[in-house]
């Protein structure tokens, strides 16, 4: 039981380091600051989650596997309100910084749909010229 | 075990070297502070890794550090965003329609 505990364990550090080597890999080579901010808040948010679902998992092992601790619940506890503080905090932290670069005017790698937060329609569709035929609005 | 998490916890040292370099050459200072964001979190994770190896089954006292490195984290990410918030001075060099052009602050 102790081992399947720790297989979950493994498995669940080991997905996090993939992900965050995702987000790295992302906050390395994205052309612009927003896809960046979207690589990082992303990834850096689904990484920890499961690293730190990871350690509780083993820490919920260790009281199984005899000598029952009130405190080891706790810690196991305190790593589910950090999971938590993470999943609210993260993505509110990404969005008032994207926020603030968008308000002071840094400009976005544009696709072919344009601006889409812009206000005034002709920005709106400065990056991509004529929209698709099929989407018109 | 403990030889999976000290691995794991230095292959996620060794994965914040690319954000160090983010943090270095960001061309805005969005960049920066999303690096240092990011950098941040990934200690508070660290402090974890740390304290479930730690001898003596100190994992608790470690836990608390996490938690009130990620808030402490997170409140510092935020007052970097109301700072920056139409305060002209994130991007190098700005260039809005229908103003004059001025020097950038650094």
């Amino acid at each position: 039981m102790t081992t399947i505990i720790n297989i979950v364990s493994i498995v669940l550090v080991l997905s996090g380091l993939v992900f965050f080597f995702g987000a790295v890999v992302g906050m390395v080579r994205f052309p612009d600051v927003y896809t960046r901010m979207h690589a990082a808040g992303k990834g850096d948010t689904l990484s920890s989650l499961l690293v730190v679902l990871g350690f509780m998992v083993y820490q919920l092992g260790r009281i199984h596997g005899g000598e029952l601790m009130w405190t080891d619940l706790l810690v196991a506890i305190k790593l589910l309100a950090i999971c938590a503080f993470i999943m609210l905090t993260s993505p509110t932290a990404t969005h008032a910084l994207m926020d603030a670069g968008y308000e002071d005017g840094i400009e976005p790698v544009l696709g072919e749909d344009g601006d889409a937060l812009s206000r005034d329609q002709d920005t709106r569709r400065k990056g991509g010229g004529e929209p698709k035929p099929n989407r018109t609005s | 075990m403990n030889y999976f998490f000290i691995w794991s916890g230095l292959v996620l040292l060794v994965m914040m070297i690319p954000l160090f370099y983010r943090m270095n050459a960001g061309p805005t200072a969005l960049d920066r502070i999303v690096a240092v964001n990011m950098i941040g979190t990934k200690t508070a994770i660290l402090l974890v890794f740390v304290g479930t190896i730690f001898p003596g089954n100190r994992v608790g006292m470690f836990v608390d550090f996490a938690l009130a490195y990620g808030l402490l984290n997170f409140l510092g990410s935020l007052a970097a965003a109301r700072y920056f918030h139409r305060s002209r001075a994130v991007a190098g060099e700005i260039d809005v329609e229908g103003e004059a052009e001025e020097p950038a602050i650094e």
